[in-house]
């Protein structure tokens, strides 16, 4: 399996990632030199094999359901980059249609 | 030299009130001050915290504190959150941001009077084998100074092997706790998974990310894993019964051991001079009665390729909280999407764009049950073999990493051959089994580190194991040429 720029800039997309032309070519040879190495476990048999996503499995993990001392709005808003009247405030997300 | 201490020699000294919490503090702030301008560990240093931290332990020391550790420094890689300290993750993308609370792990050395000295340098978020990841410096080995530490707590376990810190934390992910401590001459133990709290570790891959120390010597690592380990309700993997149970550390014995060496890990993919120091350590403990069987694990080779797709889709996903909104800067230009594609593509660096987007591919559509369910199927497949081994042996051994060494810079053109040096300590991590690296040899000037993998919750019998193994095959605390 390979992949094609138009794949990896689909993929940039999709992460978000904002890549130059230069990058776009890089990361397409990074990621087919990977997806080359990854043809070994194409090759085996994995029927009947279950899916492990954990390492240790737990169930039912619960906690009492009461009311504790977060942190207050000023701490959590300290590290953002730009706040206004206890908000994060964020580019545009919608524009308004005219 | 109190800095050239181990911690257990620290503690009894504290408590016979031979050294107090602060000339211990100082003594390895000033160390650090003098040498780690050649080495590269400490991303940050703090020492007026440090120092008022070490006052409160003497305070408790003088009031008849028992708890092992009280006023012993230790230093914590800069991916562990700690309030008010800055904590980059080695990444643009986090300079400058301090957490408004600590990691349950920082709380709990906290809370027995442990001193934090400062942050350790990383490969950036953790992504790497060398520490050369990292956005803000070159972190170097004190056996060779032109040689990578390893990674990704390289800077962790240059703490250690220099001897600026006695007790170092790290975070283990497919090896990155042990595979520095192996190329450093230290040993370094990943715990159970869920025995100590992820909770304020930033994560990388949930699923493998484990917090553990690095340290001179396997009696200093189950004092500095006592000291982090136990149930956190914060964190839901963290395990029920996470809390160390302090046996006999001492009480190990290698005769009639039962030692499984897969052969796999001992082929064509170990260097020479790894192979051959591994094999007259293992000779080494069969003198001392150890059993010793080589083993087939077939799926083990299969490790490299398995955690290269499960940890980059994990990261992927927990990497897109760094939107440049609620922490760390923020690179702005038009809309939101554009503002955040932006902020992420030139703030992170490389290695962890790639992953982000090898991780975002695994997981499209189209190609999930090829990759990441495929790879979730070889995990469960290598836990289970690993398992299986596991009944039939107490412990099992590979070498830790598979070279010795190598240069800074070595892997720049061929990052794919650096990938391939987390064979050895992948599998643990896959089945979340203990596992620790001690120094067993050397492979010409450099040491060589052995790796013994137990199952789960068997982490008191395995350290017990490695004390025994420590004291067979006497490397541990050898300083580097070099102090």
């Amino acid at each position: 399996m390979s992949i094609s720029l138009d794949e990896v800039k689909h993929t940039a997309q999709l992460a978000r990632l904002e890549l130059d032309e230069a990058e776009l070519k890089a990361f397409q040879l990074e990621l087919n030199a990977l997806l080359g190495h990854f043809e070994d476990i194409q090759a085996i048999d994995t029927t009947g094999l279950v899916p492990k996503p954990h390492a240790v499995e737990l169930t039912n993990v619960w906690s009492e359901d009461q009311v504790e001392q977060g942190l207050s709005r000023e701490e959590a808003l300290e590290g953002a980059f730009k706040t206004r009247a206890g908000l994060f405030i964020v580019p545009t997300v919608i524009e308004e249609s005219h | 030299m109190i800095t050239g201490l181990t911690a257990a020699e620290l503690a009894a000294k504290l408590k016979s009130k031979e050294v107090s919490a602060v000339e211990a503090a100082e003594a390895h702030l000033d160390r650090i001050d003098e040498v780690d301008a050649d080495y590269g560990a400490f991303l940050t240093t703090c020492r007026d915290q440090a120092l008022a931290d070490a006052e409160a332990a003497q305070k408790l020391l003088d009031a008849g504190e028992d708890k092992p550790l009280t006023g012993v420094p230790f230093a914590l890689k800069d991916n562990i959150c700690t309030e008010g300290i800055e904590t980059t993750c080695a990444s643009k993308i986090l300079e400058g941001w301090k957490p408004p609370y600590n990691a349950s792990v920082v709380e709990n050395l906290k809370s027995q009077g442990m001193v934090l000295l400062g942050k350790t340098n990383l490969d950036e978020f953790a992504m790497g084998a060398s520490t050369e990841t990292s956005a803000y410096k070159t972190t170097r080995c004190p056996w060779d100074p032109d040689c990578s530490p390893g990674g990704s707590s390289g800077g962790s376990a240059v703490a250690a092997s220099a001897e600026m810190a006695p007790i170092a934390y790290g975070s283990d992910t497919g090896g990155s706790v042990r595979q520095p401590a192996a190329l450093c001459g230290v040993v370094g133990f990943k715990p159970t998974y869920g025995r100590i709290s992820r909770y304020g570790l930033v994560a990388f891959s949930s699923s493998l990310d484990q917090i553990g120390p690095l340290t001179r010597s396997v009696e200093d690592t189950a004092l500095a894993f006592q000291a982090a380990a136990g149930h956190c309700r914060l964190d839901s993997t963290s395990l029920p019964d996470a809390a160390y149970n302090p046996g006999d550390l001492k009480s190990g014995s290698l005769k009639g051991l039962k030692v499984a060496v897969p052969q796999e890990l001992m082929g064509d993919d170990i260097s020479e001079g790894v192979r051959e120091s591994v094999e007259i350590a293992l000779d080494r403990l069969k003198r001392e009665g150890a059993i010793i069987t080589s083993v087939s694990l077939p799926s083990l080779p299969l490790g490299v390729t398995t955690y290269y797709i499960i940890a980059p889709a994990e990261a992927s996903s927990n990497l897109g909280r760094f939107d440049g909104i609620r922490f760390g800067p923020r690179i702005e230009k038009g809309d939101h999407n554009e503002s955040t594609a932006a902020t992420r593509g030139q703030l992170f660096g490389h290695e962890v764009k790639l992953r982000i987007m090898v991780g975002t591919y695994a997981l499209s559509a189209g190609y999930y049950d090829a990759y990441y369910k495929r790879a979730q199927q070889v995990r469960g497949l290598m836990a289970d073999e690993m398992s299986k081994v596991m009944r039939e042996h107490d412990v099992v051994i590979s070498p830790t990493s598979p070279v010795a060494s190598f240069r800074l810079g070595e892997f720049a053109k061929d990052q794919m051959a650096l990938k391939t040096l987390d064979l050895c300590t992948i599998p643990a991590n896959m089945g979340g089994f203990p596992s620790i690296s001690l120094p067993c040899g050397n492979a010409g000037d450099m040491p060589v580190g052995m790796l013994l993998t137990g199952p789960i919750m068997g982490d008191e019998r395995l350290l017990s194991t490695a004390y025994a193994a420590e004291q067979a095959m006497g490397f541990s605390g050898r300083r580097p040429p070099i102090l």
